[in-house]
């Protein structure tokens, strides 16, 4: 049943963003910066663990999710490791993503072309 | 000055001119869409947990949006995503997908400047802020968390 | 008191050929009957874009000195812009003519731009044939100003549709056609507008500033015209500018319309209207012209607007300035037939959709 909650919770953080666009006319720029920021404090002020822990895909599936495995990343680094574990561990926890983003788009971008409208 | 003053009068009846649209259609577009892919990735992520029930959940969760990172990169090469886009708003650029989308976007857009010049040089110009924030915000958490 | 900007011309250089080249989106739109050409995709069996609105550009060129039934030797120079940074499509469509070339840039204003410096041109004695071409594409505008096509996002209701299309038209004192009797150029207003995504409203006040200095410096009112027509200002800049012209005294009555507004169906759905250099270039050289020869029209003044801005200055903080040149278009009225019995002779001249097949 915790599908429910997810599909909640994820439609709700997506609301958000689309009331960003609507009422202060962002860009999409903005509105991942405004979220990856949001994920950021979230895990800064250790709220994001308990949230997740019904949320689920609901606040990991978000660009919040990857704000707040930045942090993380950079809190357990600077535990672990001090000084250079908050420069790398930020980078090293969502390395997996940003490396994927890539790759994909640099093979797409080789088979596809974009579409006019 | 005068033509400051004129120049706000235009701007504050311009604001009022301008056709106000229902936001709720919207709204529940963005709601719907968003909820339908976190959704998704649920699905993934428990397919994976019970295809491979020794994996530990953090790697589980970093497959699971390499999977979703993969679709959305697809679909933004085939010509759809913006299409759902286009209907979803905030639905479809809040989720990981739309990370995806604002990388592949522009690669594929850029193609024609070259390789180099066009997919790689331009990869970033959407995404770029995010990484950088993220990066940086993370970093001085880091720092912060070092010192307490 | 302020300086006239108005030009009377003494010769009234005419109109004597034209042509508009649309995408197919745009040859759905409203204006569907009157364009020469459709094409069936917007690359244009071109690799980029880019490329493809150069194409544009050379077919539209070709178009309209092959319906004017000159040979391409006949003309002296040719007057083109577009929207692209350095104007590259017009700059690089002229490599394959062989006349003399003026770029000129001013934004979605450029056609009446290019047709007030033509007209003074031949006014003036000074050539005898000019062509004048503008167009923009959808796509390379998308990419220069806004977003890559495939973001998915969504546009806000203000926001305007660029029209993938180029006109051309020749202008010459020989032949026959439509007249160009006054030309006003405007000035370029900034009331502080910055919002991108709203176009209308950051030119509105430039067509308002041309529209009265028009009025003033030819003692006319919007009563001696048979249709006042503004480039793409969009539904709601076209809104905004009756307002505005209201507050100063002049009333817009139904002889008013504007390109952007009347060129997509509502079922197409193209929230403000059209907008860019093509919208104006191909509705004045394909309805317009075509009315005015018939004599349907028999008097226009054509002011489309321009934005001139960029995307560096906008993200700097800087307002967005427009633009408005009006151009007086007058019907030929002793030689309405003319034009049509010389063209029913000739097989070049083509209203159907698709018959032109290349461009050389």
């Amino acid at each position: 049943m915790y599908y429910l909650w997810v599909f909640l919770i994820g439609g709700f953080v997506c609301m958000l963003g689309q009331m960003l666009i609507i009422y202060t006319n962002i860009t999409s720029a903005r509105i991942l910066v405004t979220f990856v920021l949001i994920g950021v404090a979230l895990q800064a002020f250790n709220v994001f663990a308990p949230i997740s822990e019904f949320a689920k895909a609901g606040i990991n599936v978000p660009i919040i999710g990857f704000g707040a495995s930045l942090a993380k990343g950079a809190m357990a680094g600077a535990q672990s490791k001090g000084l250079i574990g908050a420069f790398t561990g930020g980078l090293e926890a969502t390395a997996g993503g940003i490396a994927a983003a890539v790759i994909f788009a640099f093979i797409f971008a080789l088979i596809f072309k974009s579409k006019t409208k | 000055m005068d033509e400051k003053k004129r120049n706000e009068a235009y701007n504050r009846y311009v604001k009022a001119k301008i056709p106000k649209t229902k936001a709720w259609p919207s709204l529940f577009n963005s709601f719907l869409v968003g909820g339908i892919i976190c959704c998704i990735g649920q699905g993934v992520n428990d397919l994976i947990m019970l295809w491979f029930p020794s994996m530990a959940e953090q790697t589980a969760w970093a497959y699971t949006l390499i999977v979703l990172i993969f679709i959305a990169s697809f679909l933004t090469g085939i010509g759809v995503y913006d299409k759902i886009g286009k209907f979803a708003g905030g639905g479809s650029i809040v989720p990981i997908t739309g990370f995806s989308n604002s990388i592949t976007s522009p690669a594929l857009e850029f193609k024609h400047e070259g390789i180099i010049y066009g997919i790689f040089v331009k990869m970033f110009t959407i995404a770029g802020p995010v990484i950088v924030t993220g990066v940086v915000a993370s970093f001085v958490v880091g720092l912060i968390y070092l010192f307490i | 008191m302020k300086k006239n900007q108005t030009v009377k011309f003494r010769n009234k250089p005419r109109i004597v050929g034209s042509y508009s080249i649309v995408g197919p989106k745009e040859g759905k739109g409203n204006f569907a009957p009157y364009f020469n050409y459709v094409m069936k995709d917007d690359s244009f069996g071109e690799d980029s874009y880019e490329k493809a609105e150069k194409k544009m550009f050379e077919h539209a060129i070709v178009g309209a000195i092959e319906n004017a039934h000159l040979q391409p030797d006949d003309v002296n120079l040719l007057l083109a812009g577009d929207l692209l940074n350095q104007i590259i499509s017009s700059s690089y469509a002229a490599r394959n003519f062989n006349y003399a070339y003026l770029g000129l840039f001013g934004a979605c204003s450029t056609m009446a731009e290019s047709l007030a410096v033509g007209a003074s041109l031949i006014d003036g004695g000074l050539f005898d044939t000019i062509v004048c071409a503008t167009g923009s594409h959808f796509s390379t505008a998308e990419r220069q100003f806004r977003f890559p096509l495939e973001l998915g996002n969504q546009r806000p209701p203000t926001s305007q549709w660029t029209v993938t299309g180029a006109g051309s038209c020749v202008l010459s004192n020989n032949g026959y056609g439509p007249r160009i009797t006054m030309a006003t150029f405007g000035r370029v207003i900034d009331w502080g507008i910055n919002d991108v995504n709203d176009m209308g409203a950051a030119m509105a006040p430039a067509a308002m500033d041309t529209m009265l200095a028009h009025f003033r410096d030819t003692k006319t009112t919007p009563d001696d015209y048979d249709l006042i027509v503004t480039g793409d200002l969009g539904k709601l800049g076209s809104e905004i500018l009756i307002d505005l012209m209201e507050d100063n005294g002049v009333k817009l009555g139904l002889n008013y319309n504007d390109c952007g507004q009347m060129y997509y169906t509502r079922n197409q759905n193209m929230l403000s209207g059209g907008s860019g250099c093509g919208c104006s270039a191909t509705v004045l050289n394909s309805y317009i012209i075509d009315k005015l020869r018939k004599g349907e029209l028999k008097r226009v003044l054509f002011m489309p607007t321009g934005a001139l801005m960029s995307t560096t200055a906008t993200q700097q903080g800087e307002s967005i300035p427009g633009i408005c040149h009006a151009v007086v278009i007058e019907c030929d009225e002793e030689n309405v037939d003319k034009y049509y019995k010389k063209v029913s002779t000739s097989t070049a001249y083509k209203t159907t959709k698709g018959n032109r097949k290349k461009g050389e």
